[in-house]
């Protein structure tokens, strides 16, 4: 036992103690606070995966050296350690970038009760990347549910509210559905701790005695989990939630939030179910279809919309149903694409959401196209940072949004049969949709003629915005310049994770 | 069928859970909805009850307790700026007051 083995349960415990801290402080104090412990964490997942490349093999970590039944473990590995820094990296930079947005949405009284909510959904996704216990898992699950609430109705002008109790049943229903599978399957199993239910499950599959209660567990998880990550049919409550919150709010959301529930199947599906029980139970199968289904759909939903923020979250829509699509397919190399573009997507939707808050601002705070005109003139840092999103999000080159589509179309080649042609079409539709709607929005920001182009006023949304969406460009682009190292961690990583 | 009769107690359960999920989703009043939800985990809790105690079962009470607070707290903003219960109704409030 090494000392930086401590970092992961350091990654949970001081988001997690200093958000209680955080409470008391006073708004300036409690940003800082808030900014500070988020660096922290991102140092320490970049001290993590530089240990676990030494390393090189995953380990447990039991609380207090208590054994299973009355002790808690965490465990961590490459895939883990990816995970963490990309989610603690995009974390940080989504809160530095909304900033201004925050201190203009939200009361000053209440502010510091945001940052809390920040770290809450800190430590939480923290925990869910790492935690070896399918209850602690359910547990911070709930209480990054209820931080998501609190940063969705945080902004007290427009439907937030109506956005915040939509968000909050749909997501109840999710965590009831899931959690009774976690009942079933404790049940099944007598385990709680991973590593012991999915020896047990191995043993019950060779006898071939309960096959149906295990069907039905891996369905619950799936569709309990699906429904909390916005799967296709799901999706109602993305367009309210994503466009009416702070731009901050909306960024975590749609690119922590619905991840780290996204992980949290896969870490299921790895670690629990084991993926060939998952397979025969043909969950994968539908996973694909909706998956297939979510991505169109989301696509040809987003054209229609006026709004740029509703018209990003259905591209959300559409995203999220791509890495179903890819977990579909069953496969390590179908798994080890739908990990890249759930890290991708994590970056370059934050950016877009970013980067749209700073396009509102200098518009006037309007959302709809006809204002955005020319915004791109008015704020041209925020206008540089939504065209390398918008970008990567069509698929263009050297941006990370390629990467993921080569990954795709290598990993259904690899399968072969329907399910290649289903995810090939699907890639081709999806990109000629996404070039349509993000085509169209590029145009617009930089559509006004020569003459009144000197004439628009500047906007400036301040360093920590620039800072936000230079760092989250950059990410885009190492992303799609250097994804052999990523694609090779996280292929290590889902060895070391079975 | 007879299975059905010595396990009553998960029957039970299973029976209260589908009541409550049902009542959650489909009832437009926000009261009932949360009391749907409170059925759903109750349910869940006599379901885990019925296969006997076993150590690290605590946990789930307070998450729902704290998921019940916030959804009232939820609701009683929701009335104090749209004078009703009915979430239908609160949506369209919303919809018109945007455009």
């Amino acid at each position: 036992m090494q000392l930086w083995q401590n970092l992961p349960f350091a990654m949970i415990l001081l988001p997690l103690a200093s958000a209680s801290l955080t409470s008391i402080l006073k708004g300036k104090a409690a940003r800082r606070a808030a900014l500070t412990v988020i660096t922290l964490v991102t140092l320490m997942a970049a001290a993590l995966v530089i240990f676990m490349q030494g390393y090189g093999q995953s380990y447990t970590f039991m609380m207090g050296h208590f054994p299973a039944p009355w002790g808690n473990e965490i465990r961590a590995g490459m895939l883990e350690a990816v995970t963490a820094l990309c989610f603690a990296l995009v974390m940080l930079f989504s809160v530095m970038g909304g900033l201004r947005d925050i201190e203009h949405d939200i009361l000053p009284d209440r502010q510091n009760l945001y940052f809390v909510m920040c770290e809450l959904t800190t430590a939480a996704l923290m925990a869910q990347v790492f935690t070896n216990d399918v209850f602690t898992g359910y547990v911070f699950l709930e209480i990054m549910t209820i931080a998501a609430c609190a940063l969705i109705s945080a902004r007290t002008k427009g439907r937030t509210l109506v956005a915040a109790t939509r968000y909050m049943i749909m997501n109840l229903v999710g965590s009831g559905l899931f959690l009774l599978g976690l009942t079933l399957l404790y049940d099944l199993t007598g385990h709680l701790l991973m590593s012991n239910i999915q020896e047990k499950i191995i043993a019950l599959s060779a006898t071939g005695k309960y096959q149906q209660p295990l069907t039905m567990v891996i369905a619950l998880v799936t569709i309990g989990l699906g429904i909390k990550s916005a799967l296709f049919p799901f999706h109602t409550w993305v367009p309210d939630a994503y466009s009416s919150s702070t731009p901050t709010s909306s960024a975590i959301l749609s690119s922590l939030i619905s991840k780290g529930y996204i992980f949290l199947l896969i870490k299921f599906y790895y670690r629990v179910f084991g993926l060939r029980e998952v397979v025969n139970a043909q969950v994968e199968d539908v996973l694909l279809v909706f998956g297939a289904a979510g991505a169109v759909i989301g696509s040809v939903l987003a054209i229609r919309q006026l709004d740029i923020r509703r018209m990003i979250a259905y591209s959300s829509v559409a995203q999220i149903g791509y890495i179903y699509m890819a977990i579909g397919l069953g496969t390590q190399s179908g798994m080890t694409a739908a990990l890249f573009q759930l890290m991708a997507h994590a970056i370059c939707k934050s950016l877009l959401f970013i980067a749209t808050g700073g396009l509102c601002a200098a518009s006037g705070e309007k959302r709809g196209f006809t204002s955005l005109r020319g915004a791109a003139y008015r704020n041209p840092v925020a206008g540089a940072a939504f065209v390398v999103g918008a970008f990567s999000m069509i698929g263009i080159p050297f941006l990370s949004g390629f990467v993921v589509k080569l990954a795709y179309a290598e990993a259904a080649v690899l399968w072969g049969g329907p399910r290649m042609i289903t995810v090939l079409a699907v890639l081709a539709i999806s990109t000629m949709l996404n070039a349509i709607y993000f085509g169209r929005t590029v145009v617009t920001l930089f559509r006004l003629s020569e003459e009144k182009i000197a004439q628009q006023q500047k906007w400036h949304s301040g360093p920590c915005f620039a800072v936000a969406c230079a760092a989250l460009s950059l990410l885009t682009f190492a992303l799609g310049l250097a994804a052999d190292p990523v694609l090779a961690a996280i292929r290590s990583g889902l060895e070391m994770f079975s | 069928m007879g299975n059905l009769f010595n396990n009553y107690e998960e029957a039970c359960a299973i029976i209260l859970f589908g009541i409550g999920f049902t009542t959650l989703l489909l009832h437009r009043n926000m009261i009932k909805k949360i009391i749907g939800f409170s059925m759903m985990d109750s349910a869940i809790y006599l379901f885990l009850a019925a296969k006997g105690y076993i150590a690290g079962r605590k946990a789930p009470i307070v998450v729902s307790v704290s998921v019940t607070a916030l959804m009232l707290a939820l609701t009683v903003r929701l009335y104090r700026r749209y004078h009703t219960l009915d979430i239908d109704e609160i949506t369209m409030q919303a919809r018109r007051e945007e455009a």
